[in-house]
């Protein structure tokens, strides 16, 4: 494997990234969304948004990416198929974000939505100046675990077609035949990306349980 | 809008893809089982007195949790040739499967064991209870409840995995799914009608373990 290969695992490395963080971005903004209808107190979108996160948490993510994609052409959209799982993830993340973000809201004390209530707060500056700000705090560590688990999520692009880090392995490994070492790089690669993540998600669980002592 | 969904191969396949869910549910229980075997055997290993098994079983539960599923069934696929296992791709999913879930399994065990405070042991044997007795009923029962919310959902998570498997063309519901797509370029209705499949199976599994956990662990905490 020479350096034209490991400069092609990179280009398949920026992929990954860039994919990441597409869902997560997109996933948080309609994760939000989700959150918020799921404890808006009113029925039928609390039960929407309860079958819309159940959807997801109970069908293996690679299926969501096939039904999107051969979904999505099959209504006429031709999309690039980078656009196309880029759909998909932020589908998957906004469920899982919505549900994680449902928890944090919930468990911000309810003495603080009657303060707001007291003081006349509407809906909206009651969730922006007094909920959302400390529910973010509650949510950050489960939320950089599943930034970890969507980053390793993204090799499932490469079974629909898309060409990121662990296609660009497949690519590699299948020129050089040397399958073993192609993988433990791409492994690496992987590792250097989630672990500092996990290591900071730990750190913030940690702090958290100490401030709630 | 000028396509018309067309479910005749789904129907005509719909033999194959039931027993596939057999294969998934073999994967699934295969992998669990292993998965607990590595859980319960590292979260000892993870106590050693020596070092470098600690270090080991440290640096594997990062490993493992810190890349993706794909590229570790990959790696073993590759790997265990090499190391003189010649394996059909369902056992080599299988292991892979138990490997990964064993990571997960580890770290939740190891809460679980935890969460015992001394206290309650020694409480135990000064009202007279066998070593065993102790074990059984002070020990293993409540270290249960305490990880059986989150290793069933790890469980949960390990059986719809399964469908990464068919990346090596192990027996499972993808696989079979795929096989049909390509022969009749209905992909939509397949994946749509699996999807269907993985959610009754996750749906039934999660019911299962409800039932479990309200039968052996709803006593009262305190």
């Amino acid at each position: 494997m020479g350096s034209n290969e490991f400069l092609f695992l990179l280009t398949g490395l920026k992929w990954t990234v860039l994919l990441s963080l597409v869902g997560f971005v997109g996933g948080g903004v309609f994760g939000l969304a989700v959150a918020l209808l799921r404890t808006s107190g009113i029925a039928p979108l609390e039960r929407g948004s309860r079958s819309y996160i159940s959807l997801f948490q109970g069908t293996p993510l690679l299926m969501q990416l096939f039904v999107v994609y051969y979904g999505l052409a099959l209504v006429g959209l031709k999309l690039d198929a980078w656009v196309a799982v880029a759909i998909g993830f932020t589908l998957h993340a906004s469920a899982y974000l919505g549900e994680i973000w449902r928890g944090s809201i919930e468990a911000v004390p309810k003495g603080q939505t009657e303060a707001a209530k007291a003081l006349s707060l509407h809906y909206v500056s009651r969730m922006k100046d007094v909920i959302l700000p400390q529910a973010i705090r509650i949510s950050l560590p489960a939320t950089v675990g599943f930034l970890v688990q969507l980053i390793k999520g993204t090799s499932l692009a490469a079974i629909v077609g898309f060409t990121e880090l662990t296609r660009a392995g497949n690519i590699i490994s299948n020129q050089t035949f040397k399958p073993l070492l192609v993988f433990g790089i791409v492994g690496i690669l992987y590792f250097l990306i989630c672990w500092p993540l996990s290591l900071y998600g730990s750190h913030l669980e940690r702090r958290m349980a100490v401030a709630s002592r | 809008m000028n396509y018309k969904l067309d479910f005749t191969p789904v129907i005509e396949g719909l033999p194959d893809l039931l027993l596939a869910c057999l294969g998934t549910f073999g994967l699934a229980l295969g992998g669990m089982a292993l998965a607990i075997v590595i859980g319960v055997g590292g979260v000892i290993l993870r106590d050693s007195r020596f070092a470098p098994v600690r270090w080991l079983i440290k640096g594997f539960v990062e490993l493992v949790r810190n890349t993706p599923f794909l590229v570790q069934i990959f790696f073993i696929y590759f790997a265990l040739p090499l190391a003189g296992v010649r394996l059909d791709p369902t056992p080599t999913a299988i292991i892979a499967l138990g490997l990964n879930g064993g990571a997960y399994a580890i770290e939740i065990i190891r809460g679980g064991v935890q969460s015992i405070g001394k206290g309650q042991i020694e409480a135990g044997l000064a009202l007279g209870l066998h070593k065993a007795q102790v074990f059984r009923l002070i020990v293993l029962k409540p270290a249960l409840r305490a990880i059986f919310p989150s290793l069933t959902s790890q469980f949960v998570l390990l059986t719809l995995s399964t469908s990464i498997c068919s990346a090596i063309s192990a027996y499972e519901l993808t696989s079979v799914a795929q096989r049909i797509e390509s022969d009749s370029f209905r992909s939509f209705e397949v994946y749509g009608t699996i999807t269907l499949f993985y959610l009754v199976i996750s749906w039934v599994m999660m019911r299962f373990f409800d039932a479990i956990s309200t039968r052996y662990f709803s006593y009262p905490v305190k």
